[in-house]
């Protein structure tokens, strides 16, 4: 079987590769996988406060060289990205732009699911940045740090 | 040193050059039908068939006439099985096997299920050898047949195949025996290991591929087939065909040097596999090696590289031919059956790869290979965020994956 150039490119150079810290509260980690079926990504977002500009993304996947090129990928769209655009990135682009046959379909998933539990973990975490800053201890409807962003001078991370 | 390194030997092997050079003249200079039986055309190919059949049976100590040429070794297994299966179906309907065998004996069995036939699959221990006890419960009145493979074709575990067909022919049931992987390369004497049928592929011994043998005993017992493959009745009517000359003088050839070069060539494989190993395991961390040492082929190596999907590491070390049990490289998708069988869990199962060395491989090879693999297992395990977690003193087997 053969890789398409871009595949080997990420496997060969990956960016982003590393971990940021899990506790901090502006970093977002999303691990999606399992050891038994042969691939897990770790992906970890570090999301600007004032902006909710993704500005640092770090992965780490166990996997076979379209998940690892997918993870990759993955850390290069999301990062310059509000936390709403890094949203909207769908495994169909990350197919497109690797050439995955269709029996790798499944890393691309694995990348977006990755992406949004990276955001998940991010948003739950809400709470406590706004707390750790002085901010409002309870928030109204959904914890969405955009709408409710944290008084400045706060907390640093 | 050539790249890429071919050390993918179980798969198939390189034609020796002196195989290939006996094969030639068969092709454009003798190159009659060895069922003609009335000109010199006819003569000379037979004569060259007769000669292949008697380099076969030589290394197997059997009879010229108990050897019978196919296409290879699935149509081996299937006409041994099937055909064992087919003819005594009056006198049981009882087969033994094992979980770890090809899917040429596998699938086989499968198939004689759905006609009604009774399969047990004896279990495998950790080590990947069958327990001789378990053998022993498993026959019935109604056993007419066990198969069980000399050598495995992934992990080179050899099993206790003259215990095995001594213990058939106390109970009066036959005994047949995939070789493909051990002919050739270990010790195999149909009489002295109680073999009534055994069979044999010639690509997997630096013959050609696509020919093959069946050993079929002709006394005590007198083992008898329906055949599979009706037709002109060539080979004692088991096996219709045309017969492939070329093929079969490769076969031959390749048998008569492996007869010569086995001892030999045994101990050479097993110092670069020992080379290859000790190499691998003094530079890694938590390797582990899949199925028994000691009851193994002299050059087979199944390692599990945890933390590193295999796919990804056959990718890392793309100038080196090596196999993995990982279910990105299998046609199916899952990881080894035959790891999974020797209870080898999926998480390891994934990481593991297989190399077979070979009679063409040089010590300079092993030490490129043993280089080049550590490197990438490194790199790659500063990619893995089960190697971090492990170091972390996380228990993977604890964490709630997400699927």
């Amino acid at each position: 079987m053969g890789y398409s150039d871009k595949v080997v490119d990420h496997y060969a150079n990956p960016r982003n590769v590393g971990s940021l810290s899990k506790e901090s509260p502006d970093v977002g980690t999303g691990m999606v996988g399992a050891p038994e079926c042969g691939d897990v990504m770790k992906l970890q977002i570090k999301v600007n406060p004032e902006t909710d500009v993704i500005e640092d993304a770090k992965f780490k996947t166990f996997g076979c060289g379209s998940a690892i090129a997918s993870s990759s990928l993955a850390t290069e769209w999301v990062k310059g990205r509000t936390v709403e655009e890094a949203l909207k990135i769908r495994n169909s682009d990350i197919v497109n732009e690797l050439s995955l046959p269709p029996v790798k379909i499944h890393c691309s998933v694995l990348a977006e699911d990755a992406i949004k539990a990276a955001i998940e973990d991010w948003k739950s975490k809400g709470d406590s940045r706004n707390h750790q800053r002085g901010g409002p201890l309870f928030q109204i409807g959904p914890q969405k740090p955009s709408v409710f962003p944290a008084p400045r001078g706060g907390e640093t991370k | 040193m050539n790249l890429p390194i071919y050390m993918d030997n179980h798969a198939t092997t390189r034609v020796d050059p002196r195989v290939l050079e006996a094969m030639l003249p068969y092709f454009n200079q003798i190159y009659g039908n060895a069922a003609s039986r009335n000109h010199r055309f006819g003569w000379e190919a037979e004569e060259a068939v007769e000669k292949g059949r008697k380099q076969v049976a030589d290394l197997i100590n059997a009879a010229a006439k108990e050897i019978i040429f196919t296409s290879g070794a699935t149509e081996s297994d299937n006409l041994a099985i099937k055909g064992v299966a087919w003819m005594y179906r009056e006198k049981g309907n009882h087969i033994v096997t094992v979980p770890t065998e090809h899917k040429a004996v596998l699938d086989t069995c499968k198939r004689l299920e759905k006609e009604g036939y009774q399969v047990t699959y004896l279990p495998v221990q950790k080590d990947g050898l069958i327990n001789l006890d378990d053998l022993k419960a498993a026959l019935t009145e109604q056993t007419i047949l066990v198969s069980v493979m000399a050598a495995n074709n992934e992990i080179g575990v050899i099993q206790p195949i003259a215990e095995i067909g001594k213990l058939c022919h106390e109970r009066g049931i036959l005994f047949h025996t995939d070789a493909v992987q051990g002919v050739g390369k270990i010790p195999l004497d149909v009489q002295a290991m109680d073999i009534d049928l055994m069979s044999i592929s010639a690509h997997k011994m630096y013959g050609p591929k696509g020919v093959g043998a069946l050993y079929v005993r002709r006394k005590s017992p007198r083992v008898q087939l329906t055949p599979i493959i009706d037709g002109g009745g060539h080979e004692r009517g088991m096996r219709s065909g045309t017969l492939n000359v070329p093929g079969i003088v490769g076969l031959g050839k390749a048998c008569e040097i492996s007869k010569q070069e086995m001892a030999t060539e045994s101990d050479g494989l097993r110092a670069w596999r020992d080379r290859l190993r000790d190499g691998i395991l003094s530079q890694l961390d938590e390797v582990y090696i899949n199925g028994s040492l000691e009851h193994r082929l002299p050059n087979n190596l199944n390692v599990s590289f945890a933390y590193v999907e295999g796919e990804s590491l056959l990718m890392g070390i793309n100038d080196i031919a090596v196999s993995s049990g990982s279910a990105c490289t299998s046609a199916t998708l899952e990881p080894s059956y035959v790891l999974k069988a020797l209870g080898v869990g999926d998480d390891l199962a994934h990481t593991s790869i297989r190399f077979g060395l070979g009679r063409f491989n040089t010590e300079e090879e092993v030490d490129y290979v043993i280089g080049r693999v550590v490197e990438t297992v490194k790199r790659l395990r500063e990619l893995s965020p089960l190697y971090e977690m492990a170091k972390e003193g996380v228990d993977l087997k604890k964490v709630a994956w997400k699927r």
